[in-house]
């Protein structure tokens, strides 16, 4: 069965136009109303918000106990959330900038990955990490990278990357209801996008949502596959090949870890083409992964190699020079053409 | 009486003087010092003296049966802890059951105050898991390799005691918050781990929040090979001031010195005054782990000093000198010792390895298609074998 999106409004008059990051206020604002053992830590949080604001307000409402302004120290703030995790409490930490969270990297690698694992499942450690990810903001270095393959890689972690405004406020609610630890990367470049939410809709706290890709638009002749930041370029370039009469398949992942190979697969196996679209460095990222398992899995359906379209094998250029470097619609259709071509 | 619990900063201490209630040779020390830490060893009795001395015996042969069963390749490795009892015993009996500890990787002794069967510990260093006990069994977390990444665990866990406090509030049950019996969390490294950031930012987050924490370091001179005075140039004790905590340094052999400084320590942090750092002065006599060769790297004469220092023959001596520990007494404990011997070699022994598909247990706590996928595979392979039972080596 392939799961339907879920940026599909619902005709009830709970839904509105959101932008991305305020979707994801939603989403927070609900979370901690319904438990009062959600608390959101990081740095700048409290009266200014978050630097994008996503945690605006919610001192105002919540207090300073629950919204925590925490020291400038990333290992800091990871760690001593584990220790209020292991106290009963489901902390919701705020890692300002994608390149700030390699301070913190050993503590969610090698201590909230396997803590479950390790105590044989008697602990559970049910941190929430909120990572602004990505490029196409003019940022100076650091601001822009995409290191979720590298916590993908780690066994015990929950990566999972929401493609619409609609799934920020649900998945979110997801990640804060899942037992395990999650690293949820915000596509920064879409904080300001709108797209309608349904602020309705609860989370079903089965993970489901954080296990399951959606179709985000049906096609049959070839899949895109794609999540985050790179949804949107996908669908825009759905947009572009159906008036040339090609018809995309566009796949949001959502969950980077663990990856719903079935949903791509099935897809995969009605069109035998397939590109990925990520922004992150292209070796050994994503797209090598899902490549992988497509070819092991629809090898005879296959009528062209998988393509990925990704970022190039250098460190994040400068602004003036990133929307050369970030997978554009024109990237896209320049390998749909690739995969039509064979 | 000195009212300790309200020293803003405390630094009772000096370099050159730590806390210490028993010399070296057994004799009793009384200085204007450790005067004003008296009152935290009003309440021991004969007896408590005795079972101190009695739970440092049984460490000890803990750890020459872990030592000798390492050499016979019943263990993969074993950290030894030969020569901390004393800061090990005196701080781990300061600790109420409410308490919370979050230890390192050596300590057995703290375990054992704990009431948890030291035993277990051995699992890990059998390698037939990660860490065979539950954290909350006896508020004895389990064992964390990484250095000092738990000292930032114990800050949090500290932290989650205040939010527990701010939230009974917030639903304006003050009484009730007020009522229930204050906690606190003891954290335990190395010196070497005072090197790593994250033991400097757990002091750093313990101090602003003023968090209910006690830093607990066990100083035994060497991180592996690499000797004190090329981990650190400013005494250990002072660590926390820059920082805003208070630092005590003790004599972390004599186990009635570690015992107040805890205690005092305890019910500082207990009190609502927030973290305290304890630096016990210690010597690890036996090597870093059983791979570790100390002739590389440290003299004789270095561990003959401190063999002369041994916190075990100390409080011996003292209990001998009071007339209090009699000829039934060891011949007891003796024999309470060979017993335990016994156990611990048995019960190491009867460790099995765990069943193999057990390494996919575990690892999420909710359904995850990776590990469902490597598991059915790795099955199916396993079960690919004639007899069914291949163990697919
Ligand atoms: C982050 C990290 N780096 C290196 C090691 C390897 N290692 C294990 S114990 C140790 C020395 C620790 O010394 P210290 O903190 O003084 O504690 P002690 O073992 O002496 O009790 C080292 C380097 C480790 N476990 N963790």
């Amino acid at each position: 069965m392939t799961a339907v999106a879920s940026q599909v409004p619902s005709a009830q008059t709970s839904t509105q136009r959101l932008p991305f990051a305020k979707a994801i206020t939603e989403g927070l604002r609900a979370a901690m109303r319904r438990d009062e053992k959600v608390m959101l830590m990081g740095e700048d949080i409290g009266a200014l918000g978050g630097v994008f604001r996503v945690t605006e307000g919610l001192q105002a409402e919540f207090g300073a106990h629950r919204v925590v302004d925490t020291p400038l120290a990333e290992s800091g703030i990871v760690g001593t959330a584990l220790g209020l995790s292991m106290r009963g409490y489901r902390p919701v930490v705020e890692i300002q900038f994608d390149g700030f969270i390699f301070p913190a990297y050993d503590q969610i690698t090698t201590q909230l990955a396997k803590m479950h694992y390790r105590s044989q499942g008697r602990l559970s450690v049910p941190v929430v990490i909120r990572v602004p990810f990505g490029g196409g903001i003019g940022a100076v270095e650091h601001h822009s990278e995409s290191p979720e393959a590298l916590f993908a890689h780690t066994p015990g972690l929950r990566v999972v990357s929401p493609g619409s405004p609609q799934d920020a406020f649900v998945m979110i609610q997801e990640a804060i209801a899942s037992p395990d630890p999650v690293l949820f990367f915000e596509p920064k470049g879409r904080y300001w996008e709108k797209g309608p939410v349904d602020l309705g809709v609860e989370p079903a706290g089965s993970a489901d949502t954080l296990n399951r890709a959606v179709v985000a638009r049906p096609g049959t002749d070839v899949t895109v596959v794609a999540y985050g930041p790179t949804v949107a370029t996908a669908l825009r370039s759905a947009e572009a090949a159906a008036q040339e009469g090609v018809s995309l398949e566009v796949i949001d992942v959502r969950a980077v870890s663990p990856l719903d190979t079935a949903t791509i697969v099935q897809s995969v196996k009605r069109t035998g083409r397939c590109v990925v679209v990520h922004e992150a460095v292209t070796y050994l990222g994503l797209g090598a992964e899902i490549a992988a398992r497509v070819t092991e899995q629809c090898f005879y359906e296959l009528e062209a190699p998988v393509l990925r379209v990704g970022g190039f094998h250098h460190p994040y250029p400068v602004a003036k020079l990133e929307h050369e470097y970030l997978p554009s619609l024109d990237r896209v259709l320049d390998a749909v053409d690739r995969v039509l071509a064979h | 009486m000195t009212d300790l619990l309200h020293h803003p900063l405390v630094e009772f201490t000096t370099e050159h003087a730590p806390l210490q209630f028993i010399n070296e040779h057994g004799q009793r020390v009384e200085n204007q010092h450790n005067a004003e830490f008296d009152q935290y060893l009003a309440h021991l009795s004969v007896e408590d003296l005795k079972s101190f001395y009695r739970d440092m015996m049984v460490v000890r042969r803990f750890d020459v049966e872990a030592t000798a069963l390492q050499r016979q390749g019943e263990l993969a490795l074993y950290a030894p802890l030969l020569g901390q009892e004393a800061a090990q015993v005196g701080s781990g009996r300061a600790l109420a059951t409410t308490d919370m500890v979050f230890p390192s990787y050596r300590e057995h002794g703290v375990a054992h105050t704990r009431g948890l069967d030291m035993t277990k510990i051995l699992q890990l260093f059998r390698g037939v898991n990660h860490g065979g006990w539950d954290s909350f069994e006896r508020n004895f977390h389990m064992y964390t390799l990484v250095i000092g990444s738990h000292a930032l665990h114990a800050v949090g866990y500290a932290m989650g005691i205040q939010q527990d406090a701010k939230l009974a509030q917030a639903r304006g049950g003050q009484e009730a918050a007020a009522q229930a019996a204050p906690e606190a969390v003891m954290v335990y490294f190395g010196d070497g781990a005072t090197s790593q950031g994250d033991v400097s930012e757990a002091l750093g987050f313990a101090a602003v929040n003023n968090a209910p924490v006690v830093f607990f370091c066990q100083n035994n001179q060497w991180a592996i090979s690499v000797p004190n005075h090329l981990q650190f140039k400013s005494p250990l004790y002072l660590r926390g001031t820059g920082f805003g905590v208070p630092g005590v340094r003790v004599d972390g052999n004599d186990v009635l010195a570690v015992h107040a400084a805890t205690r005092w320590a305890l019910d500082y942090a207990r009190h609502g005054h927030g973290p305290v750092f304890i630096e016990a002065v210690t010597y690890r006599m036996g090597a870093h782990t059983t791979s570790d060769d100390p002739t590389k790297y440290r003299t004789r004469e270095e561990e003959a000093q401190w063999r002369a220092k041994d916190p075990i023959d100390r409080i011996r001596r003292a209990l001998e000198d009071e007339g209090v520990w009699s000829e039934a007494d060891d011949a007891a404990l003796t024999a309470e010792l060979e017993g335990f011997g016994e156990y611990v070699r048995g019960y190491v022994r009867s460790l099995e390895a765990p069943p193999v598909t057990s390494m996919f247990d575990h690892v999420y706590g909710s359904p995850n298609a990776l590990v469902e996928e490597d598991r059915a595979w790795f099955t199916r392979y396993q079960e690919s074998f004639v007899d069914g039972e291949g163990d697919a080596q």
